[in-house]
């Protein structure tokens, strides 16, 4: 076999995996978001909602820490939250994946331009900017 | 209103605008927040954050699919990741500034471009010229299959396109939505790309984009469990079974029906900003 083609094989494979990772990330966490959702609606189905004014200073799962006290308590809201955590986690992942495969496949530039989008995800995630 | 009617509306409103999403091409997002802020009276921003989390949702769930039939041009969707994700958080950092009404405003302005661009007729732009130095130094010229036929192609201008993705990613963490018509866009008629690469692609890059300024926008509080439960699971189902009739039906003559209806919510839209300042 020579190389050219054992590139594309190794291509077809991260694209196999790639496309199963972005699937189970998907269903996975909106199962979460399902199994959270049907909580809170039965504890909170009678109660009176207004989103007519955005009050940022309500929002009770606004952190990462927030949300997993929320979750050890079982609160619906917290689970719902979880899963969309998981949700914008599974491209994120797939980032990662990707600078793995580049790495195996020696294409360091791409490793690098991997490692810079996780840098820019990175500093909005701490939320230096965002306050 | 009750937790659950509102669950419940939400949920029927957010299966509709995914379904328009998947057969007009616009994508989600861009119907329901329309829906959320015209017709159920939600802040812009809450309504841009349950959104956002529904692009990631529909965009992963067909890239998943599009990678995986090997379309997708994952260097080309990285590179360009690069500007998009810049874009996002800048957008998602100035969105806090701006008054409800201006982005609102804005938000019908790109409406209506939506509209028109998924009316328009699209011109084949390819090119076999490989000679682009910064095409050729990442590596982006490829091929694609189709009915089991490689088809190579080749990309231009790839500056110029790096800067229209900047702008798509800026709009897409002010808006809340995957900005898919501008994408397109700085892919088929800058870059000159296939059709089916840069609509594949830009699906690809929507999910890193949206992940981008969603973290902005979770930690600002605009992610709302009560609302973005319903918006992400109805948009989802919606966009699936649009997915599914897409592959037997003929959408031309729906195209323009729903270019009206969306033009009009646009004009709402732009109506309620101006009013409101």
């Amino acid at each position: 076999m020579n190389t050219a083609e054992k590139e594309k094989i190794n291509d077809k494979d991260i694209q196999l995996i790639l496309g199963t990772l972005l699937r189970a990330g998907v269903i996975i966490s909106m199962s979460i978001v399902l199994i959270g959702g049907a909580i809170f609606l039965i504890h909170n189905k009678g109660a009176i909602i207004d989103y007519k004014v955005f009050k940022p200073e309500l929002s009770k799962f606004s952190s990462i820490v927030a949300i997993f006290k929320g979750v050890s308590t079982f609160q619906g809201d917290a689970i719902v939250q979880f899963g969309i955590l998981m949700l914008i986690f599974t491209p994120i992942a797939r980032i990662v994946f990707a600078i793995f495969s580049f790495l195996i496949e020696r294409d360091y530039l791409y490793v690098l331009i991997g490692f810079i989008i996780l840098a820019i995800i990175t500093i909005s995630l701490n939320g230096g900017l965002a306050h | 209103m009750s937790v659950l009617l509102f669950t419940i509306i939400i949920l029927l409103g957010a299966f509709l605008a995914g379904l328009l999403g998947s057969l007009t091409g616009l994508g989600g997002g861009v119907i329901i927040i329309p829906l959320l802020t015209l017709a159920l009276g939600v802040d812009i921003h809450y309504a841009i954050g349950a959104s956002i989390v529904s692009v990631i949702a529909t965009s992963s769930g067909s890239a998943a699919a599009y990678v995986k039939e090997g379309i997708t041009n994952i260097r080309i969707g990285m590179f360009l990741e690069i500007a998009t994700t810049i874009g996002a958080v800048c957008g998602a950092i100035v969105a806090v500034y701006l008054n409800a009404n201006y982005i609102a405003i804005l938000f019908g302005c790109i409406l209506i471009f939506s509209a028109i661009m998924t009316l328009k007729k699209k011109v084949d732009h390819t090119t076999l010229d490989n000679t682009d130095k910064w095409a050729n130094f990442f590596k982006l010229n490829g091929s694609y299959p189709d009915k089991g036929v490689d088809h190579p192609y080749a990309v231009k201008h790839v500056p110029g396109g790096f800067l229209m993705m900047l702008f798509a990613g800026t709009l897409s963490g002010l808006l809340g939505i995957g900005s898919g018509a501008l994408k397109v866009i700085a892919m088929d008629n800058i870059m000159r790309l296939p059709f089916k690469v840069s609509t594949t692609t830009s699906n690809f890059m929507m999910g890193v984009t949206a992940a981008a300024s969603a973290v902005v926008y979770l930690h600002r509080g605009q992610i709302d469990p009560g609302i973005a439960m319903p918006v992400c699971i109805g948009v989802l189902t919606g966009a699936n079974i649009g997915s599914k009739i897409l592959l037997k039906t003929n959408t031309g003559k729906l195209k323009i029906v729903f270019a009206v209806v969306i033009a009009f919510l646009a004009l709402q839209m732009i109506y309620k900003g101006i009013s409101g300042l």
